[in-house]
């Protein structure tokens, strides 16, 4: 080792080090999670992202419900000192919460009286790029928990104190690779998958001994030479092609299969990649304890749009057209509510039609599922291409949800705003953004006379019918959705700093509570000492604030944009 | 300054300017990395060298700065060793020429002749400022960092005009003689983000 290479080295130890503070702790008489508790976990509990491995981001609490919600009120709240979007869902295991934060911080609280029990500060470093500071929440196991961080290293600390148990660097930061997810956690394997597609990174997913932190096995979203698909690249586009695979994904307990999304092509203009480029903008199914692609469906080839499709799809057992089948339901960011069916080793398409107003799809291929392009809607090279939903599509990351009760799918979508860029080549530069247009040539456009933007949807997919649809007249929806045993539905999402429960039938607004800023994170219910508890992070940032800043410079429609950061965890109940 | 400084001054930036064509076609970026100093933040007497560009290593001389901007990406580089340092993205610079009527008092007094020098690594999240666009509010051109749409105006040190960013992006003083600007301080204020409390 050189002396150059032994300072790099120091240094590199020296910015994982971290700072942790005690509260009110240690914790006593922790839970420690288990399989079977994850596999099925108890009512009162939030312990995965989206509560169960299905994905279907429900609780079946009902304590708080359609009849007393409008008496729902804070019970206390919690300051995280943290600017930027806070979008994790407050984890929830027997009366102890953990809460991520952006910049690499978790908060280990009194889930009933909102209590400090200690904090983890991660000393990111200073020369970090944070295109997307950051993050979605912490996976458990036994004792320990696992938080992704943005100078992409997977950490492990100790449940009841916050120490670091282990610190695992992933890939280097340096080259724009960097993490933001919520580790997925299946029989004491940390799976996490790694952002970037806009640095030109080629993504993957990656599994780590919940023990020790030891790489089990690494799986790359992009095929290299000599694996299926990697025909579907063009030279040595397949190095740089993107496919980042930053949402946390869901996990079939039957098939032992885990469903991660894939993202877009990279860079945009789909010239600059030619093929159908697998397996970006795809759902790829991979068995938890090798890594092996078992099945995957690509929902849109060659994509142009930064279309990814990272959010994992909602498993659901389903009847449609006359028969029972283990469904994969994906609002996506195409614009293409998409109805999937699993098998063991394949994915086969059911349905998919547009939930938003689009012009990019003249329609679906019934046999293969491949939606057919409109190419005067398909970006190029050298000539500015206008396109609709706009680059953040009909539905970003935020999560839907699924009602076992109603059977609904509850989606925060967008519509009326297009959006366009111009395609040009620009050089990779590793670590530096890398689109294929300038950043200044990304714009919006909102559509004549719309009245509103954001919508939340609830569709049958059964049916393929909307049953409601709420809209919001001045602001975009960018949060994710929970729905409940009460017949609930909640989101926050809008600028107006709101959070709202929805009548998971009618679609009826029940009741509302103005926060601190706006909410991106993902509302959850737990239970402590009998009590039905609702939490959510509110901390405006990051994408949210992203199209509202475009929105508001837009042809003066009337979009405020005075949203105020900071994170504050808030945590509401019934009056009894 | 005494006249014998001034002189050594000068004779190493000419020696600068010399060798500047050769040095920018042959050095690769890893190459400079490896060399001790270059990580290290700018120093005074550094030159600025073109960051990008046909003329990536060249020393940018005023007259390549035109005025009203566009800003110039830059790395400071040691004269004496002739090592560029680009070693980390937190000594490369935006560099412009302003009418120094537009500039406020602070900022006139720090720079050299309306040429104004920057951090370019945003104090919001460390994103790179990479525009010169008009700005969200008022008619004049602004530094932008689309990471997060903040912007800063040059004229006025440097400070937030709009977007998350909570503070101004260090600034680098520059000092001009005989015809050239050099590095005439250290950063003034802290180089990218500052972490929560």
């Amino acid at each position: 080792m050189t002396t150059k290479q032994w300072l790099l080295s120091g240094t590199v130890a020296f910015t994982c080090l971290v700072s942790t503070t005690a509260g009110a702790g240690p914790i006593e008489n922790y839970s420690p999670v288990t399989s079977a508790r994850l596999e099925n976990p108890e009512p009162g509990n939030w312990m995965l992202y989206r509560r169960t491995y299905d994905g279907q981001g429900y609780s079946p609490l009902d304590q708080i419900n359609t009849t007393n919600v409008k008496s729902m009120t804070p019970v206390w709240t919690f300051s995280t000192g943290v600017v930027e979007g806070h979008e994790a869902p407050p984890i929830v295991n027997n009366g102890v919460m953990f809460v991520a934060t952006p910049m690499g911080q978790v908060i280990a609280i009194n889930a009933r009286t909102g209590d400090e029990y200690w904090r983890y500060k991660r000393q990111l470093p200073d020369d970090l790029f944070q295109l997307h500071p950051t993050s979605r929440g912490v996976g458990l196991w036994q004792d320990k928990l696992y938080l992704a961080t943005t100078d992409d290293h997977v950490v492990a600390l100790d449940a009841k104190t916050g120490k670091v148990l282990w610190d695992t660097k992933v890939q280097d930061y340096k080259k724009g690779q960097y993490l933001t997810l919520m580790p997925l956690v299946v029989d004491g394997k940390v799976i996490v998958g790694g952002s970037g597609g806009e640095f030109g990174v080629r993504g993957y997913v990656v599994a780590f001994d919940a023990n020790d932190g030891k790489e089990l096995w690494r799986t790359f979203t992009i095929p290299g030479e000599g694996e299926p698909g990697h025909d579907t690249w063009s030279g040595d586009d397949w190095k740089t092609g993107g496919g980042s695979a930053w949402m946390t994904g869901n996990y079939d307990t039957d098939t032992k299969t885990i469903y991660w999304g894939v993202g877009n092509a990279a860079p945009w203009p789909g010239s600059t990649h030619p093929g159908d480029n697998l397996y970006t903008s795809s759902v790829l199914g991979l068995d938890p304890n090798t890594g092996k692609i078992k099945a995957y469906h690509q929902y849109h080839q060659n994509d142009s749009w930064d279309w990814d499709e990272v959010e994992a799809p909602i498993l659901i057992d389903l009847q449609r057209d006359g028969r029972s089948f283990k469904s994969l339901i994906h609002p996506g960011r195409d614009a293409i509510f998409w109805v999937l069916e699993r098998q063991a080793d394949k994915i086969n398409y059911v349905a998919g039609w547009p939930f938003v107003q689009t012009d990019v799809w003249k329609g679906i291929e019934a046999e293969t599922g491949k939606p057919i392009v409109d190419p005067a809607h398909k970006p190029v090279m050298g000539t500015r291409i206008e396109f609709c939903p706009s680059l953040w599509g009909g539905k970003d990351w935020p999560s839907a949800a699924y009602s076992p009760k109603t059977r609904f799918v509850y989606v925060p979508a967008n519509d009326n705003f297009c959006g366009g860029f111009t395609g040009e080549k620009v050089p990779l530069v590793p670590g530096q953004l890398w689109l294929g247009t300038k950043p200044e040539d990304i714009g919006l456009k909102v559509k004549p006379g719309a009245d509103h933007y954001g919508e939340l949807q609830a569709w049958d997919p059964a049916t393929g019918k909307k049953v409601w649809q709420q809209n919001y007249p001045k602001s975009q929806l960018f949060g994710s959705v929970t729905a409940t045993a009460g017949d609930l539905v909640l989101v926050g999402g809008t600028n107006d700093r709101m959070f709202r429960a929805y009548h998971a039938k009618t679609g009826e607004l029940l009741w509302e509570q103005k926060t601190n800023s706006g909410i991106m994170g993902m509302p959850v219910a737990y239970e402590v000492d009998g009590t039905e508890y609702i939490a959510v992070q509110s901390g405006w940032g990051v994408d949210a604030q992203r199209i509202q800043d475009a929105l508001a410079t837009t042809n003066n429609i009337g979009v405020e944009n005075n949203v105020p950061q900071g994170g504050v965890v808030w945590v509401f109940a019934v009056k009894k | 300054m005494s006249s014998s400084s001034d002189q050594t001054r000068r004779t190493v930036i000419l020696a600068v300017l010399a060798t500047a064509a050769g040095a920018a076609a042959s050095p690769s970026a890893r190459a400079d990395e490896d060399q001790p100093g270059s990580d290290e933040r700018p120093q005074k007497a550094d030159v600025l060298v073109f960051a990008e560009g046909e003329r990536t290593g060249e020393v940018i001389k005023p007259e390549d700065l035109k005025l009203g901007g566009p800003p110039v990406r830059a790395w400071p580089k040691d004269p004496k060793t002739s090592v560029v340092r680009k070693g980390s993205r937190l000594n490369e610079v935006l560099v412009i020429r302003l009418d120094p009527a537009e500039l406020d008092d602070e900022t006139r007094a720090r720079f050299a002749d309306g040429i104004v020098a920057y951090s370019d690594t945003c104090t919001h999240a460390g994103c790179p400022i990479t525009g010169w666009v008009k700005g969200a509010t008022g008619d004049k051109n602004v530094f932008k960092c689309f990471c997060h749409n903040s912007e800063f105006d040059p004229r006025q040190s440097a400070q937030v005009v709009f977007g998350p960013a909570p503070r101004r992006l260090a600034a680098l003083p520059l000092t001009t003689a005989d015809g050239y600007f050099t590095v005439a301080a250290t950063f003034v204020g802290k180089v990218g983000v500052q972490q929560p409390g």
